[in-house]
């Protein structure tokens, strides 16, 4: 079976045409692999460009140079080449994110944002409820809030709903930007063990944590960001 | 996923005189997609847009649609009842002001019961029904149905201009600024219900909007006009989070936050 994820010669850089158009580069020459049930954290500093990788991997950054490798539906996509609705297809099917904050939706209630991924996927409306409530319930988030929408929520609770919103569906490589961010030590318990799940059920991940605690627990390998930086310190 | 577009665009332009209204466009449309068309004042979205849609006819290019039938048809090689029967049946056009879209004159349900009426539905009573089924579906109460839509605040008055346009089952629906000139509570209403019938009835939408939020919540893929040229397309999350030419780069750097 072929690796769910590759990233191979990938370059990329800021052009901003409002400041007299400076470049600033970000990465370049990043080549790294995820391989089945593996959870890869990315390391370095802030502002080494460990967010903007993994939004080039799930196409929000276009790339200058290189592929983004994807094994999807029995067959290898060039994410950083292909049309925008063959992106949208991967991500429905094979690539999971969980970003750093909720983009929330007007109105629509916390368990609804939680079940849309699987019903994406052709899921029944009720089955997917059903799961999006056991999901929430596991992280804690009181079944008081299920039916309203996400906006007034604390960041921690925003953030639960996010995480149940990601790990809902069963897509084959999981990128995670700093999920347990604003979680208190319980609510992290409960994500560590749901990535060690994910893990044991052949799922690439593809994460940054800041928390050391959970790291230590979740991370099969560390890759330093810095080496592929422009910033790179010398000394 | 169905592998054949429904819209097939080759070039089109406009032009008004010496002037440029729209120019070289080419795309295609699929089924399930919506794309936003953004961009500022005269730059040449609505134009594009009721090129598209047979409004206006077009200097040059051509516009195929996937009919029903699996053929596809030039656009403006169909007579001109064709086309009409086109619009009031497989398409639905949605007005930045309701009152071009609506008959403001007649009932709410005889302007949802209309379009029935003119693609051959007779029955009084299933005609009813299904008025008050989309009322219900855009959110308007059933015991409204015999007010006329001059009775209603803006934010209804859309609402049923969108019920009246996908009573028929379009496949594509039009849409020209549909929040534009509606409050911010009633937009957002307005965008969850858009979001949700898209969704559910895996309409294709081409939506043409100057508001980037809009365009962000409701869009799949994302073309950028200026002065009449498309100067940036792609996925919507691309084209808003990584912009790559100045202008959009401008555009995007121009949203204030709340």
């Amino acid at each position: 079976m072929p690796t769910p994820l590759v990233v191979s010669e990938v370059s990329k850089s800021f052009t901003m045409h409002l400041r007299d158009g400076i470049r600033l580069p970000v990465v370049s020459d990043v080549a790294f692999s995820v391989a089945s049930g593996e959870c890869v954290v990315l390391g370095g500093p802030s502002g080494i460009g460990k967010s903007s990788l993994l939004k080039m991997i799930y196409g929000n950054y276009a790339v200058d140079t290189g592929q983004i490798l994807i094994r999807h539906d029995g067959r290898i996509v060039d994410l950083a080449a292909t049309d925008p609705r063959t992106v949208l297809n991967v991500r429905r099917h094979t690539l999971g994110y969980v970003s750093q904050f909720l983009r929330t939706v007007p109105r629509v209630a916390a368990i609804d944002v939680v079940a849309e991924p699987l019903m994406a996927r052709g899921e029944e409306a009720g089955t997917a409820r059903e799961k999006a409530g056991a999901l929430l319930a596991r992280l804690n988030l009181p079944e008081a809030l299920w039916q309203l929408p996400p906006a007034t929520f604390s960041g921690g609770e925003q953030q639960r709903v996010n995480i149940a919103r990601g790990f809902i569906t069963e897509h084959t490589i999981l990128l995670l930007d700093e999920p347990t961010a604003s979680l208190d030590a319980r609510n992290r318990a409960v994500v560590v063990s749901m990535i060690a799940e994910k893990k044991k059920a052949g799922v690439a991940l593809l994460g940054i944590f800041h928390d050391e605690e959970v790291r230590e627990a979740v991370a099969d390998r560390i890759l330093d960001v810095q080496q592929f930086s422009p910033r790179k310190i010398t000394a | 996923m169905s592998d054949i577009p429904l819209l097939k665009v080759h070039d089109v332009s406009k032009f008004y005189g010496n002037r440029i209204g729209c120019r070289d466009v080419s795309f295609e449309l699929w089924p399930g997609e919506v794309l936003a068309i953004v961009g500022e004042s005269g730059s040449g979205k609505t134009t594009l847009l009721n090129c598209l849609s047979t409004r206006l006819l077009p200097s040059t290019g051509s516009v195929e649609y996937h009919m029903r039938d699996g053929s596809y048809r030039d656009l403006y090689r169909m007579n001109e009842a064709e086309r009409r029967f086109l619009m009031r049946t497989d398409w639905g056009f949605v007005h930045q002001n309701p009152a071009d879209g609506l008959r403001m004159t007649v009932s709410a349900g005889a302007n949802v019961g209309e379009r029935l009426m003119a693609i051959g539905n007779r029955h009084y009573g299933k005609i009813r029904a299904s008025a008050i089924d989309w009322l219900e579906r855009v959110e308007i109460d059933a015991d409204r149905i015999d007010d006329q839509p001059r009775a209603f605040s803006g934010g209804m008055r859309q609402r049923l201009q969108i019920a009246r346009n996908l009573v028929t089952g379009p496949r594509l629906v039009f849409m020209d600024e549909p929040t534009g000139g509606l409050d911010v509570s009633v937009q957002a209403r307005l965008l969850d219900l858009v979001r949700g019938l898209v969704n559910d009835l895996g309409l294709s939408a081409i939506i043409v909007t100057h508001d980037l939020a809009v365009a962000r919540l409701l869009s799949h893929r994302m073309m950028v006009m200026k002065d009449g040229y498309v100067i940036e397309h792609g996925l919507t999350d691309r084209v808003l989070d990584d912009p790559r030419e100045p202008y959009t780069q401008l555009l995007v750097s121009s949203i204030l936050q709340v």
